[in-house]
């Protein structure tokens, strides 16, 4: 590659804020590249041939955990799933304990999905292996925003001076976090369209603009991401009811119209049809990109998993 | 004992406002002169131009003993206020057990004489186990040497039993000091609510949580005439009430800790827990209102609010981390840093220190006079020192200052007469 310094300088995927717009677009071609192995149906098996992946899952995932999985295996990583369920975090072992057992293990890349915001960050002060946060707490979810601009920019051929939507549950969602400081780092003009209840504190500065009617938040969009609102907010704790949500802020054809006639849709799953998306759109060939995110998914995963070997390759 | 002589020292007494270069002879456990005659066969101690001040009064503490001695034992709290130039501490209740029963206080109090270097002075717990529910024997508690009454580092939610309790103290000359903050509104917040806890991920807890509470409490303060004393004062909002409450004439006072005059909310960048407090660090435009109110009068004390957690309370992620920091060996000199940086004259600094924090208390303590307990505080002005968790007197660490660099530093401390500490 023509990259002349370290793809990601830390040695670990913690978060998107920080990384600047030539580091991602780097570790975007590479993963453009991955997605074209992957449709010819070609595989790079000795690449990590010999190195330990291990799936480190506190909460419970089935997407993004096989997508990791199948970045490792077409690699060649000897991969490993790990679910530490709640139970045994209970028992008392602690998240540096599991840490010093995974030093023992010799591993080398270690995917971690946790409830805590900043988990990953601790754990990767105590562990020898690369860390790449799939996901922690309300913090950030790299590799997701990652597969999310992979995807837009197959679509849209850039991702400078698009507008984006991030519609629904941002104050939830590590999913909004990271995708707004990627679009912003690259230049998009990012929205976030929500009831006040699901809009975090001063969003505003994080450089997007806060929309609370859906309509306004669309009017000349190119992108519309919806968010995944989860069941136990839907009934009065943050919203009254799921049908006042899918009123003013599922996703349905009428309110897509306010988007730009090419706009795509995309979510980062797994849906709630009928609350967040109107399923007439979910599945709307024309305009749903739902599908590709997740083929995108293993491609970017499998391109971070390439940076961060890198230097494991070159001490060998 | 022999008296004992200190010469050449820089006499500060922020009660009567002195401030002189000379000698202070302790005899009897007691202050026996400020005039510097030498009196037969005392032991002379250079102070070598260094300030001498009565020793520390921190008015709210938290001590791990009873119930978290893996923490810190009062033993090991007494090195570290010691180290700090602090002779007494008023602590909180809300240990296991709570400090609910007469004999509880009594165990503190003697527990405290026990180390020969500190004065342990407890609130009570206002509330049965401080639950916040049931009101506890004030008067029984207050006999056996409680200096007031608090939940601790629980807010007194329930309106009615602050009424209660604010209103029956009043009955024994008693305050109650509050933990500011409205449970229903602060849940399980880790930061404070604004920019940097929304791209850190972390549940929030919103500046006016304090304010609710403390206007809440100054309404039922006006209502029971009774005394309301509130805790860690962090935002602007709540000390614009407590000022007004004050030229009011209502009896309404309020002490902060370092960390709010000191850091702000910045500090947890990264997940610091260290630096992970309870209230959380606020903005800076929170910090600096706290410096004016230190300066104008509005704060009352500055306490350490000395809270110690072991390395496993704090080895987690931020949201799950124990709130709290200890505060006894950084007192001083986190308090000499707004000196240095002329947001307040030494003997005002002082005087939040000692005499002011006394008073509120009841005591005599905290004054340089002639018959006054030779409590006293030596410390150098302009000595810079590092602080390094993991290298403070006591056992408990967790520093929110780790790294800080400060100038001022204790050179001694004398308990009734007695040096209990030397740099």
């Amino acid at each position: 590659m023509s990259f002349s310094y370290p793809i990601l300088p830390t040695g670990h995927l913690l978060a998107i804020e920080g990384l600047e717009a030539p580091h991602i677009s780097a570790l975007l071609d590479l993963a453009e590249s991955y997605a074209l192995l992957n449709r010819q149906g070609k595989t790079q098996r000795d690449l990590l041939r010999g190195r330990t992946l291990i799936n480190l899952f506190f909460e419970d995932s089935t997407r993004t955990r096989t997508s990791f999985e199948l970045a490792g295996k077409r690699l060649g990583a000897d991969v490993i799933n790990m679910s530490v369920s709640n139970s045994s975090v209970n028992k008392g072992e602690t998240l540096l304990d599991t840490a010093s057992t995974l030093n023992a293990m010799h591993t080398d890349l270690l995917v971690i999905r946790h409830s805590q915001s900043g988990a990953p960050a601790l754990l990767s002060q105590k562990v020898d292996a690369a860390v790449i946060n799939a996901g922690d707490g309300l913090h950030e979810h790299p590799t997701q925003a990652l597969l999310d601009a992979l995807t837009i920019r197959r679509h849209k051929g850039r991702l400078d001076s698009l507008v984006v939507a991030i519609c629904g549950d941002v104050l939830h969602s590590r999913v909004a976090r990271s995708n707004i400081h990627l679009l912003s780092a690259m230049g998009a003009r990012v929205r976030v369209v929500g009831p006040p209840t699901l809009i975090p504190a001063e969003c505003g500065r994080l450089g997007v603009e806060v929309f609370h009617d859906m309509r306004a938040g669309l009017d000349g969009a190119d992108v519309v991401m919806m968010l995944r609102l989860q069941k136990e907010r839907m009934s009065g704790g943050l919203v009254p009811s799921p049908r006042e949500y899918f009123r003013f802020y599922g996703l349905d054809a009428a309110k897509l119209a306010s988007a730009k006639p090419d706009a795509i849709v995309m979510h980062p799953g797994p849906m709630n049809r009928g609350v967040e998306i109107d399923s007439a759109v979910a599945d709307d060939p024309e305009r749903s990109v739902i599908g590709e995110q997740v083929e995108m998914g293993v491609a970017v995963r499998m391109a971070v998993l390439d940076v961060l070997s890198r230097d494991l390759r070159r001490n060998a | 004992m022999k008296p004992i002589l200190i010469t050449n020292a820089r006499l500060l007494d922020p009660a009567s406002g002195l401030d002189t270069t000379g000698s202070l002879l302790i005899q009897d456990g007691r202050i026996a002169s400020l005039k510097g005659a030498p009196a037969e066969g005392a032991d002379t101690f250079d102070a070598a131009g260094a300030c001498l001040s009565p020793g520390l009064v921190d008015m709210r503490a938290s001590i791990g003993e009873p119930g978290g001695e893996h923490r810190e034992t009062i033993a090991s709290a007494a090195q570290a206020a010691a180290a700090g130039g602090i002779t007494t501490v008023a602590v909180l209740p809300d240990t296991q057990p709570a400090l609910d029963d007469p004999a509880l206080v009594e165990f503190v109090i003697r527990r405290g004489e026990a180390t020969g270097s500190l004065t342990l002075l407890p609130f009570a717990a206002a509330t049965k186990r401080c639950e916040g529910k049931d009101l506890s024997e004030f008067g029984l508690l207050r006999e056996a040497g409680a200096v007031g009454f608090s939940d601790g580092s629980h807010a007194i939610a329930n309106a009615r039993t602050m009424r209660l309790a604010l209103s029956y103290a009043r009955n024994f000359g008693a305050m109650v000091v509050q933990h500011p903050e409205e449970p229903s509104l602060a849940g399980n917040g880790a930061a404070t609510e604004g920019e940097l806890a929304t791209r850190l991920g972390l549940p929030a807890i919103p500046a006016a949580a304090e304010a609710i509470l403390v206007a809440r409490d100054i309404a039922l303060a006006r209502l029971t005439s009774g005394h309301v004393h509130f805790g860690h004062v962090s935002t602007a909002a709540a000390l614009d009430l407590i000022r007004a409450a004050k030229a009011e004439g209502l009896k309404v006072t309020c002490d902060t800790a370092p960390p709010y005059f000191d850091l702000n909310e910045t500090a947890i960048g990264d997940y610091r827990t260290y630096a992970k407090l309870s209230p959380p660090l606020r903005r800076d435009e929170d910090r600096l209102a706290v410096v004016a109110a230190l300066a104008d009068g509005t704060i009352d004390a500055i306490a350490s609010d000395h809270q110690p957690r072991d390395a496993d309370d704090k080895r987690l992620p931020f949201a799950q981390a124990e709130a709290g920091g200890v505060g006894l060996a950084t007192l001083l000199g986190i308090t000499l840093a707004r000196v240095h940086g002329e947001d307040l004259k030494l003997l005002e600094a002082l005087a939040l220190l000692t005499h002011k924090p006394a008073k509120l208390l009841g005591l005599e303590a905290g004054r340089l006079a002639e018959g006054a307990p030779a409590d006293l505080c030596l410390f150098w002005l302009d000595r810079g020192w590092q602080v390094k968790a993991g290298a403070l007197a006591g056992k408990a660490q967790n520093s929110p200052f780790d790294g800080r660099a400060l100038e001022g530093k204790v050179m001694a401390t004398f308990k009734a007469g007695r040096r209990v500490f030397a740099a």
